[in-house]
């Protein structure tokens, strides 16, 4: 190694012996070279810098400097200081623990069916039939579906007037959406069928790259449908599956549209369907309570909770080497 | 112990044509090599034997049974898989006992069991590893540990050593020759390597566009190839062909015999700039074919001569350390692979060269222009 070294530094130093004129040219070309791409960089970034400076990274900061100052309750009056002591406050009050219980039982409403209902379309859409192009379309398309468009049409399905339950002879009293009990599973349903194309085009990708001459060695080893499906499908899909749980998680504690198009902050059932992050938006809004302070430690929780579900993720992709063939 | 018969097995993929009218048996305990270029069909065939792929036509049996309906797990065949089709999440203890786990083998027989393969193929030492953990190597001897564990009838092996590099290629041919021996597990393996399916097989069944050309041991199948498309992908180099017409020289070409009696002129097969005489034995089976024909030369069986009756100029001159090959173009663009040994002289590039057959009547193949097809006693 150390011969290696001295003869490479030999060769260099016999270059300078040799006064090598053109040797500073280039490097100073390169030089130049350098700082325009540098600069280019630079400015192509820029736009994206500043629409993310201005409503990701000020906003993210300034929410912590919120959580110290107490807003009255009056629009235009100035904040005053109060420390850490709203922090303890807000995380301690009813109104807080009850939406993040909500917000648990929203996801444990949503999460499981919306992820077993994916990865099953994603299983049958995942044979080679022919027209199944149109099936993985159709089961994918709920991605693409707005959220007040979804939450409209379920509307209008449980209007207890009007709705498909009426129709199917079912007429709970109270509607669906005024019940203390059937409100938020309402909202899960919509918000279960908005994420089923979401899960189902994350399970297709992982089961796409499940190797087939897997799943025939097995067969040729003596495991049915069944086996080959949970011995060696899931355990191979488990980092996708991993990923569609932690993904689903984050957006299902930020599912907001469905349940203020459908509940909406003056409904008498909103306490029971006030998950976090609609308590968040509530709690700042001027109209309602006006309450910025206490808005942003409850967003700081949502926040530190997603950054957890994150690392967790990372942490599992990290495991998935040892899934590599 | 088991014979695997296909009897008349079509297989289309929609239009496409894969495997036509194949029938072939591969015998009990013997290695047969399905030999041919890629998208020849010769996967296929091991698939439907598999199970993997459904029949369009005709029956596959495994020993007295047809098979065409019997699912994969049913037919006890184990598959090596090109890509070794190991399973990521298993240790190579667990990847070797999955068949006999699934089909309920009890936990002191399974243990014995793997024991027994992984020593057989030297992997005790990785029992547990992950197959991630393993080299190329490694991880083949483990999907053959998997393939023998449960003592199938038939071994299904595909491609199984073209991921391999070289030199471990030839330790793993030998290996598993050996192994096939030891065990006289009736062996279907495919290839598309034919030094392999030459060391290797029993018999080799030559495929080409879903249709069997041939079925014959190596040494026949290379001495006697039953049409141009075995003669070319045989051998490596494979088979100069060139084409010309059969023609009669010599005193009987205008006699009053003529026709009466074989063996009187001299048979030649004639092409633009030379004329190469076929030796008597040689062309009393071909005599009355033609008059198009392709005579077929090994590489081995020209020479360079001064005398030889076949004009070339000197393309390329490959050394091969114990050989060298000496491509030559003739006068009608055919080109020509002489193979000679190490201490012949080596012509320039650019060099008019002549080119002699040899005497020897082994040397001289004649295939029908037309079909391709072998003339004379096959």
């Amino acid at each position: 190694m150390t011969t290696v070294t001295a003869g490479i530094g030999g060769v260099a130093e016999a270059a300078e012996a040799t006064g090598v004129a053109t040797a500073p040219q280039p490097r100073h070309g390169l030089h130049t070279r350098r700082r325009k791409e540098a600069l280019l960089a630079y400015g192509l970034l820029l736009p994206a810098l500043v629409l993310f400076g201005a409503f990701s990274f000020y906003p993210f900061f300034r929410n912590f400097k919120l959580m110290l100052y107490e807003t009255p309750p009056v629009p235009g009056l100035p904040a005053h200081y109060v420390g850490l002591h709203q922090i303890g406050s807000t995380l301690t009050s009813t109104q807080f623990t009850q939406s993040l219980v909500t917000s648990l039982i929203f996801v444990v409403l949503v999460i499981p069916i919306s992820l077993i209902l994916g990865l099953a379309l994603a299983v049958a859409a995942h044979r080679k039939l022919k027209g199944m192009a149109v099936y993985r379309m159709i089961f994918s398309s709920t991605v693409v579906s707005s959220v007040a468009v979804a939450s409209v049409v379920f509307g209008t399905l449980l209007n207890p007037v009007v709705g498909l339950l009426p129709w199917l002879g079912i007429n709970p009293t109270p509607p669906a959406l005024e019940s203390t009990t059937w409100a938020l599973p309402a909202v899960a349903l919509i918000t279960i069928w908005q994420f089923l194309g979401l899960v189902f085009i994350i399970m297709l990708a992982g089961l796409q790259s499940v190797p087939d001459e897997l799943l025939e060695a097995a067969r040729i080893d003596g495991a049915n449908a069944w086996t080959r499906f949970w011995r060696m499908t899931v355990p191979l899909l488990s980092p996708t599956i991993f990923f569609a749980l932690v993904v689903s998680t984050i957006y299902a504690m930020q599912a907001f549209g469905a349940i203020d198009i459908l509940i909406g902050p003056m409904n008498t059932v909103r306490l029971h369907t006030n998950v976090l992050i609609y308590n968040i938006v509530n709690t700042n809004s001027p109209a309602l309570e006006n309450n910025a302070g206490q808005a942003a430690v409850m967003a700081t929780v949502l926040f530190l909770i997603t950054l957890g579900m994150t690392l967790l993720q990372m942490r599992f992709l990290e495991r998935r080497v040892s899934y590599a063939r | 112990m088991a014979e695997v018969t296909f009897l008349g097995v079509t297989k289309r993929f929609g239009e496409t044509l894969a495997v036509d009218d194949l029938t072939l048996s591969v015998r009990d305990g013997e290695l047969l090599v399905l030999l041919g270029p890629s998208g020849c069909g010769k996967t296929t065939a091991l698939r439907m034997v598999a199970g993997l792929e459904e029949l369009t036509e005709g029956t596959v049996s495994i020993g007295d049974r047809v098979v065409n309906d019997v699912d994969p797990k049913d037919r006890d065949v184990a598959m090596v898989f090109q890509s070794y089709a190991l399973y990521p999440h298993l240790t190579v203890a667990k990847n070797i006992e999955f068949p006999l786990r699934q089909r309920g083998v009890d936990k002191e027989e399974r243990a014995a069991k793997v024991k027994r393969a992984a020593d057989t193929l030297g992997l005790s030492g990785l029992l547990g590893r992950k197959p991630a953990q393993l080299s190329g190597g490694q991880r083949q001897r483990v999907a053959l540990a998997r393939a023998i564990v449960r003592e199938p009838l038939v071994f299904l092996m595909d491609e199984p050593l073209s991921n391999l590099d070289a030199a471990l290629r030839v330790q793993t041919r030998a290996d598993i020759v050996e192994l096939q021996a030891r065990l006289a597990t009736t062996t279907l393996y495919v290839t598309h390597d034919q030094v392999e399916a030459m060391t290797m097989g029993h018999r080799i069944a030559v495929m080409s566009e879903g249709r069997l050309q041939q079925v014959a041991a190596p040494e026949a199948l290379y001495d006697r190839p039953a049409n141009t498309f075995v003669a070319r992908f045989l051998g490596s180099p494979g088979m100069n062909l060139i084409e010309g017409m059969l023609v009669e020289s010599g005193p009987s070409e205008t006699g009053p015999e003529r026709g009466a009696g074989a063996g009187v002129g001299t048979l030649c097969v004639a092409f633009p700039g030379a004329s190469v005489p076929l030796p008597a034995e040689v062309a009393e089976g071909v005599r009355g074919a033609g008059p198009d024909v392709v005579l077929g030369l090994r590489p081995e069986a020209v020479h360079l001569s001064s005398d030889g009756s076949i004009g070339a100029s000197v393309v390329i001159v490959e050394l091969l350390g114990a050989e060298t090959h000496v491509i030559c173009t003739t006068e009608m663009g055919t080109r020509l692979i002489v193979r000679q040994g190490a201490a012949a002289p080596k012509p320039a590039i650019g060099e008019t060269v002549r080119i002699a057959v040899s005497a020897d009547p082994q040397a001289y193949h004649l295939f029908d222009a037309g079909t391709g097809e072998r003339l004379g006693p096959s």
